[in-house]
This record gives structure tokens, C-alpha cells and sequence, in this order.
């Protein structure tokens, strides 16, 4: 295993299922148990803080990072109530919290802590958190997804949040929450009938799982506008979490993939994976992206060129 | 038992923003004030009202979006601190809510024999969407009258804008049949915003007026547009932009609650009543009444 502050990378999906009703569904249980084995990959590690991003809590107002020391409530999910209700209570660690903001407003983001008895901590989150640290053995930060952000804000959050990985000293597992496809039944369905939306759904998932199980997080990261496109119902204006994944782990290839489940939940791709930091995996295949490492204020297609200092764009592309 | 009717239909956007300005008691969030115009917007709703005698209110609402069908509160009351996700600083509203579950039930049968697919939602633990609570409060601080509150299914992002106009359509009618065979007099709700750009950044003052304005040109042409078509009774005109407007304006009403609105009230070709507009971090937000005795003159 590659020394690396990142210990895990962790891909879980966030739909309710596999934490209330596991039963009713064999695939739902793989995914339950896959959540349980990736849990024990992470207790494997000396991992000190569980950085969650998760795709669940949209936020407009820049970037928002969980920071209420310990969250409790009873959640109800606003689909699937009839699930039945979840009673929480997390452990945050509200100093890191605050250095991922100080961080991200170096690099030119909007950024803050969010920490208020009663906030409405996302079914993703919940879900995770559940599974993956039911002991909160360790603490850990929710850091929302920014409905308006794109690739080059994605970029550079995920890097701000690295900056304050490194500046603690901490070991973190980095945890981010989404389906791959993410196109649910919508009807009413007998949960033993449950598949994958549509075969082409299904085709992109294997797809990117065949890459992440070669451990080409980059790739991944860079054809994530391709996957938006085919495999994802646009609810935001593009697909993140890989973005946010790579950006924070180091942005290469180098890692060990395990998928530990892949399902359909509700007909979203589900898939549970580990990143483990490698020496030596995958070559360096799919870059073709611009690597910014400041962010300077959404950027109009008629001010391309009067913005000059986001990242490395301009220099290769603006002249 | 005399036939039900709707006596007024609204457009009750729910920037949380509004309820910070006004330091009702059960926000725990304290305020300068400031949207004056749209404030005093829903006071001169309220005013309209006032002569009125209504027995629920009727809300669609944007913040309870739901892919798998339609879904209605059936529990009859509900009791719990509504902290918004986006402006936590803003809004941790205590509220305390009566249901009419009867009617909820009634709009539910109705709307599933037309062929929508519905759900009652009956968790005791269900927290109530802040839009829902924005736009009730706004209208209705004394919170005196029971409500019905109708998830927006998000159609438009599985199929598109033509679709979610067809279902909510069926779901206004469905209404309107409901509230007719209650008995009851109800006022209707659509609790959403006009063209929804937001600002990525706030004033450290949120209320700081200074910085308040449409997010863009473009936003503001197309809000006067719609607004026109309420003022001049062409709300059929305004459904058939409405696609158009939503995409050009990335507006609210992609959630349906305007389409079902002007359903429920059975597409007014009367003139409505302006309340005021006004923008919420760069968003468009008209308040407007639509008072049915106005067709009978």
C-alpha cells in the first residue's frame, strides 16, 4: 500500500434500502453487506476522520460543511417514509470542519460550517454513517455538493479539502455518496423485481466499475461528463462525486479497486468500492481535462479570456 | 351538504428569507428586516383574504419532491423544529400543524381514479418541508386552519416539462372535484418562485438591500412576461409557455404547482391580482391572488 494521508477511498450509494429493508430484496442485501465489508476495510486502517461528500445534500450558497458536534434526530426519508423512521446521533469533528472552510476560501471558494441543533443531515449521510461507522469510532465532516458547481469548482474543493487533510495531520477515508445511474423506478414496484433502469444504465455502470476496479480513479473523474450524459437524469448540472474523489486522493490512477457490490436499488446503480493508495496500477489513459487550481467566480462562455489566472485552461487553450 | 368551493387560489413563494424579515416568535433566527416588497406583498394577500371565510388551505410544494408519484400528510397534525438546508442562518422555525386528512385522502382517491399514481404519507416522524411551512405562515401566521400538503413529483426530470404539465393538470382537476364534493371552502396554494437563479455567494448581512437584485436581465423579461399573462386572465397562454419559461429561467415551476393551480381554479380568463414582485437572492417571486368571484361578475 502507497503512504498516503487518504487511507480509503469508500463509494456507497445512499438510498435507504439496504440500512431499513435489506430483506426484501437479495441484491439490497449484497449491498448491506457489502457497506458492512467495506466498514471493516476502513477499521482496518489507522483512518482518524471520515470525510463524507455527499451527493444527497445540495447546497447553492458555495460549499457547506456539516459542524454541529453531534447531530441527533429521528429521519424520516421524504420518498420512501413508509420505510419506516431512522434515530441518529453522529460525531462531528467541528475543527476540521472549520479548516476544510479556511481552506477552500484560500482557494477562492465560498465556504462554511453549518452548525444548528435540528439540521436535516441528508438520507445519504445517514445511510453511510449508519453502515459504516455505527460506533462513530470515528469522527467525522459532511461536506455538501454544490447544485450549481461544475467541473473546475469541483476540482478545487476536493483539493481544499486535501489541503486540510494534509495541514491536520490527520489520516482520513474519504466517503462519497451517489449512485451511478441514478434513474429511479418510478412506479411502484415488488422489491424482488427490482433491476437496473435501463440496459444502457447498466452498460455505463459496468463500465465504470470495470475501470474502478482497476483502480483508474482519474479516468473515472474525467469521464464524468460523458457518464452525466449517458446514465444519469439531470437533476444538477453534472456528475461530481468522481471529480471530488479523484481531486481529494491525489488525481492518478494509482490505486487498488475492490468492488464490493454492485445492484440495482430502486433501479439506480448501486455499487460499493474501495480505493486503496497502490504503487504501481493502471498507466496514466483518459487526461484530458484542465487541472485548476484556483476558483475565481463562475466563468461566462464571453469572459473566457479576461479571466486568466483559473488554472492551467487559459494558458494551453486561450491563445 | 352544500358544494365546496375554492375561494382563492395564490402564488405564495417560500423564500425562507421572508419569515427571518418578519422575527415571527417561532423563528429562532432574528432579523433587520428587509424584502419589504414582497412582505408587504403578502400582507396586502392577507388583506384580500380577510373578507374570505375559508375552512384549509391547500398547498403544493416544491421542497416535498417525490419521483415515485404523488404523495399527501395523512397524519393530522404534526409538531417539530423545520431547520432549511440551504439557509440554516436563516430559518429553525418551531412549527404546530393541523392536517385535514379527510380532504387529503379525498384529492388522493380522486387523483389515483384519474390515473395518477399517489401515496398517503403516514410517518408520525415526517418533518414538514420549509417551503410548505414558508408558504402557509406567510399567508396564515395565526396558523388557525388546518392544511393539505401535495408533494411535487418531479416528472419534468425523468420526462419532461410537457408531461409534468399533464399529470398536474389531472391533479388540479382532481382537487377541484375534491374540494366541491367536501363541502368545504379552501384556499389554494402554489408555493413557488418565478424564475429561480440564485446567487452562490450571500452579504454578510443577508438582509442587506443594497445587494438585492434579479440574477439577470433575461430572468426579469421573462417574469414580466408571465406576469402580464396573470394580469391580462390569459393563464392558458401562460401553461403553454410555461415549458419554455422554465427552462429559460431554470424557474420553480418545473415542480408543477403553478400548472396545478390554474387547474384546480379551472385556467382563470379573469384578471388576477398583483401582490407585488420582488427578487430573494437573485430568484423572481410574484405574490398574486386569483379570486374566483371575479369570474362571476
Amino acid at each position: 500500500m502507497r503512504d498516503d494521508n487518504v487511507r480509503k477511498g469508500i463509494l456507497v450509494p445512499g438510498l435507504p434500502h439496504p440500512l431499513l429493508c435489506p430483506e426484501k430484496n437479495e441484491g439490497w442485501q449484497r449491498v448491506r453487506d457489502a457497506y458492512e465489508k467495506a466498514r471493516i476495510e476502513i477499521e482496518e486502517t489507522d483512518a482518524e476522520i471520515l470525510v463524507i461528500y455527499s451527493t444527497f445534500w445540495p447546497s447553492i450558497l458555495g460549499h457547506q460543511v456539516q459542524a454541529y458536534p453531534e447531530p441527533e434526530w429521528t429521519f424520516v426519508d421524504e420518498e420512501f417514509h413508509d420505510l419506516g423512521s431512522i434515530d441518529y446521533k453522529f460525531k462531528m469533528d467541528p475543527e476540521f470542519a472549520e479548516l476544510i472552510v479556511d481552506k477552500s476560501k484560500e482557494r477562492g471558494l465560498h465556504s462554511r460550517t453549518v452548525s444548528y441543533y435540528g439540521f436535516p443531515i441528508d438520507t445519504g449521510s445517514i445511510v453511510a454513517l449508519k453502515l459504516l461507522n455505527p460506533d462513530n469510532r470515528i469522527p467525522a465532516v459532511i461536506v455538501s455538493s454544490n447544485m450549481y458547481a461544475n467541473r473546475a469548482e469541483s476540482i478545487v474543493l476536493g483539493k481544499s479539502i486535501r489541503d486540510a487533510i494534509d495541514e491536520s495531520g490527520k489520516k482520513a477515508a474519504v466517503v462519497v455518496i451517489s449512485a451511478l445511474s441514478n434513474r429511479l423506478h418510478t412506479v411502484e414496484i415488488d422489491p424482488k423485481d427490482d433491476k437496473i433502469h435501463s440496459l444502457k444504465d447498466h452498460e455505463w455502470n459496468l463500465k465504470f466499475l470495470e475501470y474502478l476496479e482497476k483502480g483508474r480513479l482519474e479516468d473515472v473523474s474525467q469521464l464524468s461528463r460523458q457518464f452525466h450524459n449517458e446514465a444519469r437524469v439531470p437533476k444538477v448540472v453534472s456528475f461530481k462525486p468522481f471529480w471530488i474523489m479523484a481531486s481529494i486522493m491525489g488525481q492518478n490512477n494509482l490505486y487498488d479497486g475492490n468492488v464490493l457490490a454492485y445492484e440495482p436499488v430502486w433501479g439506480t446503480g448501486s455499487a460499493v468500492v474501495t480505493l486503496t493508495p497502490a504503487e504501481d496500477t493502471a498507466g496514466d489513459l483518459e487526461y484530458d481535462e484542465d487541472d485548476p487550481e484556483f476558483f475565481k467566480g463562475d466563468r461566462e462562455v464571453l469572459d473566457f479570456y479576461e479571466q486568466p489566472s483559473m488554472g492551467s485552461l487559459e494558458e494551453r487553450d486561450g491563445h | 351538504m352544500s358544494k365546496g368551493e375554492i375561494v382563492m387560489g395564490a402564488l405564495a413563494p417560500h423564500p425562507p428569507h421572508l419569515v427571518y424579515a418578519d422575527n415571527p416568535p417561532q423563528n429562532e433566527a432574528t432579523s433587520e428586516g428587509g424584502w419589504e416588497e414582497l412582505r408587504w406583498g403578502y400582507e396586502r394577500l392577507r388583506e384580500s383574504l380577510s373578507d374570505k371565510d375559508y375552512d384549509v388551505i391547500i398547498v403544493h410544494t416544491p421542497h416535498w419532491a417525490t419521483f415515485i408519484g404523488t404523495h399527501f400528510l395523512g397524519i393530522d397534525s404534526f409538531k417539530s423544529l423545520s431547520v432549511d438546508p440551504i439557509f440554516p442562518n436563516l430559518f429553525r422555525y418551531n412549527y404546530d400543524l393541523k392536517v385535514d386528512v379527510e380532504l387529503s385522502k379525498a384529492i388522493h382517491d380522486n387523483a389515483a381514479d384519474s390515473g395518477l399514481l399517489v401515496k398517503m404519507m403516514e410517518n408520525p416522524d415526517f418533518r414538514i418541508d420549509y417551503g410548505t411551512i414558508t408558504s402557509c405562515h406567510l399567508v396564515n401566521p395565526e396558523w388557525n386552519k388546518p392544511i393539505v400538503c401535495i408533494s411535487s413529483n418531479r416528472s419534468k426530470f425523468y420526462f419532461n416539462s410537457e408531461v409534468m404539465q399533464a399529470n398536474m393538470i389531472k391533479l388540479g382537476e382532481a382537487t377541484r372535484k375534491a374540494v366541491e364534493a367536501s363541502g368545504k371552502k379552501a384556499l389554494l396554494l402554489s408555493s413557488n418562485s418565478l424564475s429561480h437563479r440564485h446567487f452562490t455567494v450571500e452579504p454578510e448581512v443577508p438582509e442587506d438591500m443594497s445587494k438585492e437584485h434579479v440574477t439577470n436581465h433575461n430572468q426579469y423579461l421573462w417574469d414580466m412576461k408571465m406576469i402580464n399573462l396573470m394580469r391580462d386572465g390569459k393563464t392558458k397562454e401562460m401553461i403553454d409557455l410555461m415549458p419554455d419559461f422554465t427552462e429559460q429561467t431554470v424557474a420553480e415551476t418545473e415542480a408543477g404547482s403553478l400548472t396545478w393551480l390554474m387547474s384546480a381554479l379551472n385556467f382563470p380568463n379573469y384578471k388576477a391580482t398583483v401582490h407585488a414582485y420582488g427578487t430573494v437572492i437573485g430568484t423572481g417571486n410574484a405574490i398574486v391572488g386569483w379570486d374566483p368571484r371575479k369570474a362571476k361578475i
